[in-house]
């Protein structure tokens, strides 16, 4: 199956298996490998992309879901050498130690930022997103620092 | 105390910190090689039996794919590690459920999904063995110690309280949010390189070189970056190595072998679980007079770490109190489960949650505050532990748990909650707080063993390059190296780079376990980093002067050894003399509240002291108590492996629960330091496991607190045995 889609602003014209998942598609099909998988089952986030201004667990989103959608990852955050201020604060603030859930959890970050509504507060908002390494502390200062900075 | 340092102390940001948070770091899954075959592990289906065949059945394209059977093995079938006694892949004999028994490679992954369902296993099923009990009964026993100490016998009347109490802690799953992940390739008969995702570059070519009959330099082995590890990443890499390079040895491919976390959950190794059983004989006054100690761990189909890991609870089992009359029986048995291996913490947590329980219980026997008791029987300088080790610190436990104390408010929440819970509401509160030790790097004489070596090298920016086998796993090896180089060498962090981990290129500085990388492989890097300075003249400029040396001498490369404190003495044979060449202390205070229409429990508050020497980077040091602790919470209330027939059975990220979030409450760290005089760099020490020794035990106290003195022996405190709980004592 043939499918139009963006991937951080770029077209991208892909074909593979109606069900391939999309996480798999981004990784080896477009090669980005910044997206991980954690548990395969959408339980821990740590695949987590902003789809058409969604957050969605892209382990569960088939190929077939996709077409002509536009998607966002944590490689397209950056702007050159600048890093997004989630990224810049997750650094400065200890947000990540593995890394290997930091991905998602910075996407989630930003789904909440853009969307504080949606979300009792960030301890919701962040609960679908699983850390083993930080016990959430640093996650929280991390995000905090760009919340109170944008408001 | 008063010295100034430059880099030493400061919160230096993490130096693999930018790829991490832009998704350029690359995890062994994120490796690209051509030609890749994926592997898969054809698993035993039953505990314990003998193989009669394997069956492949017909119709199915077998031709196109890689197979290796037992009897393709070049070399040994065994895993070195220890000892060499668990298969790579099980000949004849199935010791547990889930067992390697072949292995396949293909391009496809579904088609290899496909095919393990077409490969059917002929077994004579034998009776299996899963509870310590039975393993006791048979007297299948790994490894058993006994530490004694006076004459505990002659004893108990001196006491006027005694307790005796069993307390039981259940197995617990590692959960690093990456996978195994291992990528090996071999030039059949020559060597192999392996890429993975692990904690002990060495221990892998240890292991593997044995399988191909190589030596050891034949095996390269590469540590990818590592998404968590917690001790899971210790030793079980190993085998999957073994896996994927056999199957590359018969292939001639690249193969990658990335576990999907159900067989993660079902096939790794777990905490051990455990089951102590204590009398102790206290004075009106709460004196600890006499203390016997009875501990028991499950260690699974084969010996892994037991051995090591039953040291290591036996040598925390009597916790940071004085007692001269002290007797230790500890034993890892066999049973038909999984193995049990290494997990942070190391077998303290389950002997310190025992003893830490056990201490409430005699306060409250004795109608003393949990805190009052510890104070009488805390550990002083000049104390001697059980086995002989004298207190040469100044240690001031009194004064890191009223720090706890007062942080959390504790005497004044005690009562306070206290008085509100006689009002019988259905959200009771509680508090409770637990005082515990962990000893830094191997056990005994196992760092002489080691004897690690680390090389610092000039490089042509005029900085310095680390060459260890240490690795980021997430904890922070790189920064804390770094710090100290650019401390010893007076230089910017910026000039200072980490090699990767990798057999062809860096010295075998030991593993990264143990607590032991900030103290004792730091401690090599600030000797080599000093002796670096020192070749070069001590210069004022060290960039320049580095760029000038290499113009004139090509290269300058330092590499030292360990050397052990003279003043530290271990007896392997009598199990007596200085355990461990350092220890931190911590003292942990957690609230919780107890919903009586659910049963759930939930930590609202927590606040840990720490003494761990020289705190080298606050930030990072922080992060690992933190982290420590909400996994600690998990262990505490959470986690519940459900095992049957000795495996996972909620072998999924959906039905083992770790905290979240939602579930993880502000957590206070305060560092205390006592004048110290320890054997790591810049006078730190470790600090990696101890964070999830003392949770459970606070939160199951202050969880007894709640409940109005009720104690429940056994964790996880899940809902259902509170409930249970509860309900036995109503009828």
């Amino acid at each position: 199956m043939q499918v139009s889609i963006v991937v951080n602003g770029k077209n991208q014209t892909l074909s593979a298996a109606p069900m391939k998942r999309l996480l798999d598609v981004l990784r080896e099909d477009v090669g980005l490998t910044g997206t991980k998988e954690g548990c395969g089952e959408g339980e821990c986030g740590a695949c987590a992309v902003i789809m058409d201004g969604l957050l969605v667990l892209s382990c569960m989103v088939p190929l077939c879901q996709i077409q002509g959608k536009s998607i966002t990852t944590i490689e397209g955050l950056a702007n050159d050498a600048d890093l997004h201020p989630l990224q810049h604060a997750f650094h400065e603030n200890g947000g990540s130690q593995c890394g290997m859930c930091t991905p998602g959890m910075i996407l989630a970050a930003l789904y909440y930022l853009n969307n504080p509504g949606e979300a009792e507060d960030l301890r919701e908002a962040l609960a679908g997103n699983q850390c083993r390494c930080t016990g959430y502390t640093r996650i929280f200062k991390s995000v905090e620092a760009v919340a109170r900075h944008e408001l | 105390m008063h010295e100034h340092f430059e880099t030493i102390g400061k919160s230096v940001r993490r130096k693999e910190g930018i790829p991490k948070v832009t998704g350029q770091a690359v995890y062994a899954d994120d490796m690209r090689f051509d030609g890749c075959l994926y592997g898969r592990t054809v698993r035993s289906t039953v505990p314990h039996g003998t193989i009669k065949k394997i069956r492949f059945n017909p119709g199915f394209p077998w031709t196109e794919f890689t197979i290796v059977l037992p009897e393709d093995i070049p070399g040994k079938n065994g895993v070195t590690l220890i000892d060499s006694r668990q298969p790579f892949l099980a000949y004849r004999e199935i010791q547990h459920l889930a067992e390697p028994i072949a292995l396949i490679a293909h391009a496809d992954k579904e088609l290899l999904e496909e095919a393990l369902h077409q490969i059917e296993v002929d077994v004579d099923e034998l009776p299996a063995v899963f509870t310590m009990d039975a393993a006791l009964e048979r007297n299948d026993i790994f490894k058993s110690y006994l530490i004694e100490s006076g004459n505990v016998s002659d004893k108990w009347r001196d006491a006027d309280v005694i307790i005796e109490e069993t307390y039981g802690t259940g197995a617990q799953e590692h959960l690093y949010i990456e996978p195994q992940a291992i990528i090996a390739t071999a030039i059949p008969g020559e060597s192999v390189t392996i890429w993975g995702s692990m904690q002990c570059p060495f221990y892998v070519q240890k292991a593997v070189a044995p399988l191909f009959n190589l030596p050891r330099e034949r095996i390269r082995v590469v540590q990818t970056e590592t998404g968590g590890g917690f001790g899971g990443k210790e030793e079980y890499p190993n085998l999957i190595a073994g896996h994927a390079a056999l199957l590359a040895w018969k292939s001639g491919r690249p193969v990658k072998m990335i576990y999907g976390r159900r067989e993660d959950m079902l096939a790794t190794t777990k905490r051990h679980p455990s089951r102590t059983h204590i009398k102790a004989g206290f004075k009106r006054d709460g004196t600890l007079v006499a203390l016997d100690i009875d501990l028991v761990l499950d260690g699974g189909a084969y010996p892994t770490l037991s051995s090591v890991v039953l040291s290591r609870a036996t040598l925390h089992a009597w916790g940071p109190y004085r007692c001269d009359c002290t007797r230790i029986r500890s034993r890892v048995v066999k049973t038909n489960s999984v193995p049990h291996g290494a997990f942070r913490g190391f077998g303290a947590p389950q002997a310190i949650f025992a003893i830490e329980m056990h201490m409430n219980r005699a306060a409250e026997a004795l109608g003393m505050d949990p805190a009052e008791i510890r104070r009488r029987n805390f550990l002083r300088k000049g104390d001697r532990m059980p086995t002989g080790q004298v207190i040469k610190d100044e240690l001031d436990l009194g004064y890191l748990m009223d720090r706890a104390l007062e942080l959390s408010n504790y005497t004044q929440k005690r009562s306070q909650f206290e008085q509100s819970n006689r009002n019988r509401g259905q959200k009771r509160k509680g508090i409770g707080l637990s005082v515990f030790f962990h000893g830094s790097g191997f056990t005994g004489s196992g760092e002489v063993q080691l004897a690690s070596e680390i090389s610092l090298r000039l490089t042509e920016q005029g900085g310095v390059e680390v060459l260890a086998a240490n690795v980021e796993c997430g904890q922070g090896t790189n920064t804390v190296f770094v710090q100290i180089v650019a401390e010893a060498c007076k230089i910017s962090p910026d000039l200072v780079r980490i090699h990767q981990p990798d057999t062809a290129a860096v010295p075998d500085s030991g593993p990264t376990v143990a607590s032991r990388t900030t103290m004792i492989v730091g401690k090599l890097i600030e000797r080599a980093a000093l002796e670096l300075r020192r070749r070069m003249n001590e210069p004022e400029d060290f960039r320049s002067a580095a760029q000038q040396y290499l113009s004139q001498h090509g290269t300058l490369v330092v590499r030292v050894r360990y050397e052990p404190p003279t003043d530290i003495h271990w007896d392997e044979t009598t199990y007596r003399g200085d355990a461990y060449a350092a220890y931190s202390w911590s003292c942990d205070v957690a609230e919780v509240e107890v919903d009586l229409t659910d049963y759930g429990a939930r930590v609202t508050n927590f606040v840990s002291t720490v003494e761990c020497g020289r705190v080298l980077n606050p930030a990072l040091a922080a992060a690992q108590i933190e982290g420590g602790i909400a996994q600690g919470i998990g262990f505490a209330l959470y986690e519940d492996v459900v095992l049957e027939r000795g495996a996972m059975k909620n072998n999924q990220f959906t039905n083992y629960i770790i905290p979240t979030t939602a579930d993880t409450p502000d957590i206070n760290v305060e560092f205390v330091e006592f004048p110290y005089n320890n054997p790591g760099p810049y006078a730190a020490k470790g600090i990696g496991e101890m964070p999830i020794d003392g949770p459970a035990p606070a939160i199951a106290s202050a969880v007894a607190h709640a409940l109005g003195g009720r104690f429940i022996n056994e964790v996880p405190l899940l809902p259902e045995r509170i409930m249970r709980d509860i309900e036995n004592e109503c009828t």
